[in-house]
């Protein structure tokens, strides 16, 4: 048996600031050239691990440590972060972020300037490396001319400058649509095999880092290693659901069609899948389910007609876009990062004019409408809650919007608490906002936008960076909304969130609109998935694999069988 | 944002882009030294030709820098004006002589003298501005964190610049995104407001942008301990570039041409050339 590359051994971790450890009795050995998967909801300790692996912990973040880590065989206590950064690369969840320096080039030489390594050397080991990712082609590109998995490619270069033997991964595909996610795990797993390194990557979306095969799942829970196996036992053993753990959708639908899922089956890759016993009770469930249509009205509360909008003259961002929204409707935009899905939002909101054609709110044209009389009916919650929050206090925070447009006090007391009911956030009225969790923060935005009644509510990637457990408060959050008669449109690059949640997709790509229908068509559509950077739903696979007549009726099922359970299993 | 674009670096071919950043840093620092103590018309004028020189050869179109020229030169007349309006006879003072053109009122008197100290504030602005622009236009960001470090600089003063610049477009993105949201929810900048209202209304932008730049900077911070930043006393640079022969003419010219200006500019005893008295 050989030595392995990183070893904890009883290992507990309590930062200075907190009254808990975050991590307990870690005992973990991962061995050279192994594939591993740490997952686990927020607050399982799972990025904890990952800041012991490279270092941050104890250089950066202090605390109590006992038990011990040995990374190549040293003791990681007597070890500076630095050498660490020797052997343990790190890419972390925002590649922009990580873009330390100017120009592609400077940014994978970092590492290396810092270790004052001759120019010459640099110039020619930056040229080889760029060529590993293949973005050897930018060297002279600024963070700004790049799409979001060029970036990543550029943090990885950056990482492999070095000639790191571990390659540590914090939630690689948080920021990436669905096929730059794919084509990013397909560039790990190929480094790890051209280069022997070991692949540590922290992540909660099993299905999509399951695209290639990992060595092994360690799943994580309340600061404990709650299982460390394969990922096809892991998936027999129904652990993920306890632990905030999303299961593949094609796993769901295997259980809801009655079937038991064993690790023979190898179920860790839809593709590869042994279906001899999962073929006959899969079609039996599509024969036997029908599917529930929803019922929408289809009073247009916006509409989009022939609307074009560019920033400059080379780059047409909007090109002839038209569509309607109805009311109670829940929307989702989608398409790859620059496909025009912000403009679109901005357009609505009218801090944009659109260069050509109408946008119309409840059939009334809006070209001469300020962007605060609009705001009545249209509120835009932002992505990251900390761009919007300017108050301390919860209640101050959420009657902003109405002391700005000088309602009397008493009204604004009212319909404030009024909304943290709605919200959920009555209890904490007075709290400071800092005391808040991250969700609770985003439920505060949403407030503090609701508050206002707008009909229609706009939200730029409401789930982005959020687990399992957050992911379906806030969207059950915005269901209520809209079963309230609310109408919610967002942006999102969650493929789950459009099947589960919504009741159309409008698609986007290079400006265009090139789709607009139910998700599950959306989803099953080559032409749409390849134009958009999406990604085929592996109900889709599973149905063609099971010889189903109509994979797209199949996922439409799927869909509306899955939405009722939910319902069924809340009440 | 389009005013924070003219400001940055443009990537072209020319004689002045191919001068290494350290090169350039001199050139501008000693233009300015020489240009801020001089008032001597005709060492002024001279760098102005220069200046207009060097502009041409480093292929700058004036239209990519039109909007910052206009608003330079608003703030010129602005200074020139203050300066007759706070003291009329500046000139008279300096050059110890009068020459009455017209008079305004009994405080407000039109000198000649006063109309060539102003031509001389005038000059001087117009021979510096140019090649600061340039220096800003021509200087590749990543070029320029290597040049403050080739003067001696410590690299990590020098990369904290750096990162600035990489990170003002970005904040800049940010500060505008916020700005449209918080309008959105009633703030209101327009002057059609009280002082009192648009003062709370920058305080409900910046709080957020404030909080969301602190997130980006724990970020960059743990980015570049992880790829050991500031693990030995020295760094080299990926883009730094070798001085060439080009680079060490420059420099002597620069630094000749400075003595001369300074010679010329002091050896009379005082600052300005004064044609007055003979």
């Amino acid at each position: 048996m050989q030595n392995p590359i990183i070893d904890f051994s009883n290992f507990s971790f309590q930062y200075r600031a907190q009254s808990n450890p975050t991590l307990i009795d870690i005992n973990l050995k991962i061995n050279s050239g192994e594939k591993i998967i740490i997952a686990g909801p927020s607050g399982s300790g799972k990025s904890t691990l990952g800041y012991c692996i490279n270092g941050l912990i104890p250089h950066f973040y202090k605390g109590n440590i006992s038990g011990n880590l040995w990374i190549e065989g040293q003791n990681a206590a007597n070890l500076k972060i630095f050498d660490i950064s020797k052997f343990v690369g790190t890419v972390l969840q925002d590649s922009d972020g990580q873009f330390v320096a100017q120009t592609v080039g400077d940014d994978i030489a970092f590492a290396l300037e810092n270790d004052a390594i001759d120019q010459k050397e640099m110039i020619s080991r930056v040229e080889k490396t760029s060529r590993l990712v293949d973005i050897h082609t930018h060297l002279g590109s600024t963070p700004k001319e790049l799409s979001g998995g060029q970036k990543q490619r550029v943090s990885l270069a950056g990482v492999l400058i070095d000639q790191v033997n571990i390659l540590l991964f914090d939630e690689p595909l948080a920021n990436l649509d669905p096929a730059t996610g794919r084509y990013a795990m397909e560039l790990i797993d190929d480094l790890a095999k051209n280069t022997g390194a070991t692949v540590i990557i922290i992540e909660h979306r099993l299905e999509d880092v399951l695209w290639r095969p990992m060595d092994r799942i360690v799943l994580m829970g309340e600061g404990r290693i709650v299982a460390d196996t394969t990922p096809d036992k892991i998936l027999t053993s129904g652990l993920l659901g306890k632990f905030g753990i999303r299961e593949p959708l094609y796993v769901t639908a295997l259980k809801y069609a009655g079937i038991k899922i064993t690790e023979e089956m190898h179920p860790s890759d839809v593709s590869l899948m042994n279906m001899d016993t999962i073929t006959k009770p899969l079609q039996h469930w599509y024969e036997q389910t029908v599917e529930n249509e929803s019922n929408l009205s289809s009073n247009s509360v916006l509409s989009f007609s022939d609307v074009c909008f560019s920033y400059s003259a080379e780059r047409v961002v909007l090109d002839n876009i038209s569509f309607k929204i109805c009311e109670g409707e829940m929307t989702a935009i989608v398409g790859k990062n620059g496909a025009g899905k912000s403009t679109l939002c901005k357009l609505i909101c009218g801090f944009e004019k659109p260069d050509k054609g109408t946008i119309a709110l409840f059939g009334k044209d809006m070209s001469h409408v300020s962007i605060r009389e609009r705001a009545d009916c249209v509120g835009l919650v932002m992505q990251n809650p900390n761009q919007m929050i300017s108050q301390v206090m919860i209640r101050d925070e959420v009657g902003l919007g109405l002391k700005l447009r000088d309602i009397p006090q008493k009204e604004i007391s009212e319909r404030v608490e009024d909304t943290l009911r709605i919200c959920g956030l009555y209890p904490y009225r007075n709290w400071p906002i800092s005391a808040l969790s991250y969700g609770q923060k985003k439920r505060v935005t949403i407030a503090s936008i609701l508050v206002m009644e707008p009909q229609i509510i706009l939200l730029d990637e409401p789930t982005a960076g959020q687990d399992l457990r957050h992911y379906t408060e806030i969207m059950e959050f915005l269901q209520m909304l809209q079963k309230r008669g609310k109408t919610i449109l967002l942006i999102t690059h969650d493929m789950h969130l459009i099947l589960e949640y919504t009741q159309r997709a409008i698609v986007l790509a290079d400006g265009k609109l090139i789709c607009d229908n139910h998700p599950a068509k959306v989803l099953t559509d080559d032409r749409v998935i390849k134009l958009a950077n999406l990604k085929e739903t592996s109900l889709f696979s599973l149905a063609k694999n099971a010889a189903i007549s109509d994979p797209f009726e199949f996922v439409k099922k799927f869909i509306s069988f899955d939405r009722e359970a939910r319902q069924t299993c809340q009440q | 944002m389009s005013t924070v674009k003219m400001l940055s670096y443009i990537k072209r071919d020319s004689p002045v882009h191919r001068l290494n950043g350290v090169t350039k840093l001199i050139t501008f620092l000693a233009w300015t030294v020489v240009c801020m103590l001089s008032y001597d018309t005709r060492v002024l004028l001279t760098a102005m030709v220069f200046s207009l020189i060097i502009f041409k050869l480093a292929k700058i179109h004036l239209n990519e820098v039109g909007f910052i020229l206009i608003f330079i030169c608003f703030f010129l007349l602005l200074n020139d004006a203050a300066i007759y309006i706070f003291s009329p006879e500046e000139g008279v003072k300096i050059y110890g002589a009068r020459h009455l053109i017209f008079q305004i009122s009994d405080r407000y008197t039109v000198t000649q003298e006063q109309l060539f100290y102003l031509f001389n504030v005038t000059l001087k602005y117009l021979t510096v501005v140019p090649i600061a622009l340039l220096f800003l236009l021509t200087t590749d960001p990543s070029e320029f964190a290597a040049s403050l470090t080739g003067i001696r600089v410590p690299y990590k003063i020098s990369y904290a610049v750096s990162i600035t610049l990489r990170y003002i477009a970005d904040i800049q993105t940010d500060f505008h995104n916020i700005s449209q949201a918080q309008q959105a929810r009633g703030v209101d900048l327009s002057k059609k407001t009280s002082l009192k209202k648009r003062i709370s209304g920058i305080a409900i932008i910046a709080v957020p942008l404030i909080f969301s730049s602190l997130d980006r900077i724990d970020l960059i911070s743990n980015a570049m301990d992880l790829r050991g930043f500031g693990k030995k006393e020295k760094r080299t640079w990926y883009s730094a570039r070798p001085f060439q022969k080009a680079d060490y003419c420059v420099i002597t010219a620069v630094v000749i041409l400075s003595i001369i200006g300074l010679l010329i500019t002091f050896l009379d005893g005082q600052r300005f050339f004064n044609p007055f008295i003979s």
